[in-house]
């Protein structure tokens, strides 16, 4: 039953936490556009959903199973920090910096509404599973 | 996923540039300032001072917030005035004053509240959200 609702609710779990993570390094990027040789960073949204509900489908859960309370846990990240990308500038800058003001916050705008508009949906569909319930 | 410490990392990175922008902006307050300064404390000219931003690594590397690594002296040369009434003028009647660029300074500033204010508005977006996020399936 359990397990039932945690899978109608794992994609918008793995979608959300992506955008949260997005955003963030979107906000890495905007934090940086003074700072020189910083080059902009991002990820393929798309691609990382697919694989990390892909990932999810193949097994609940990532983690190593420890025999001794000395051993280290192993735990699957959805997005780690090889994964991020850099960007390909439009236009150089003479102090190596790649942040262009414009495509960052086009992007942030544009993350931002679509978290939001995860969190409406993921709200109707707790409701839905909720009237459902009584 | 660990959401709890990451939940908070963006007002971390907002927050760290707000704070070196605001410097860069004090900078370039006392640069102004003392465009006209002909002796400091130690007796010689104001020479201009600009701050040098570093990336500062976060919980989770490839991103992070900014600091600023150090501030450093204008090593331009001052600017010679000839003014032999001037106490502080040398034999030929020249006075050394700072080598400030004031319209450069201009620039800084500006620039410098411009990213100030970009950082506010990333900061505001993800309070709103995280607001939003806490109301999720009521």
């Amino acid at each position: 039953m359990i397990d039932k609702l945690d899978s109608a609710l794992r994609f918008h779990q793995e979608a959300l936490s992506l955008r949260a993570r997005r955003q963030e390094v979107l906000s890495s990027n905007v934090a940086n556009a003074d700072t020189p040789n910083f080059k902009a960073r991002d990820f393929d949204f798309g691609s990382k959903l697919t694989e990390a509900v892909e990932r999810g489908r193949q097994s609940m859960s990532m983690s190593m199973s420890t025999t001794s309370s000395r051993h280290l846990s192993g735990e699957a990240h959805a997005a780690s920090e090889s994964d991020l990308m850099y960007r390909t500038p439009n236009q150089t800058s003479l102090d190596g910096n790649t942040v262009e003001m414009d495509v960052e916050r086009v992007n942030f705008a544009d993350n931002a509404m679509r978290y939001e508009a995860n969190l409406t949906i993921l709200g109707s569909k707790i409701k839905s599973l909720l009237s459902a319930v009584q | 996923m660990p959401f709890s410490n990451r939940s908070l990392s963006i007002f971390d990175i907002a927050g760290s540039a707000m704070t070196a922008q605001s410097q860069r902006m004090n900078t370039t307050a006392s640069n102004m300032a003392n465009a006209d300064s002909v002796a400091g404390p130690d007796g010689q000219p104001y020479r201009a001072r600009q701050v040098v931003f570093e990336m500062s690594p976060g919980a989770g590397q490839g991103i992070g917030g900014v600091r600023v690594a150090r501030v450093i002296e204008d090593p331009s040369p001052l600017r010679m005035v000839h003014d032999p009434k001037n106490p502080h003028a040398n034999a030929e009647g020249y006075v050394a004053m700072p080598n400030v660029n004031v319209v450069e300074e201009m620039v800084n500033m500006i620039s410098a509240s411009r990213s100030y204010q970009a950082n506010v508005e990333v900061l505001n977006t993800a309070k709103t959200l995280m607001l939003k996020t806490l109301t999720v399936g009521q």
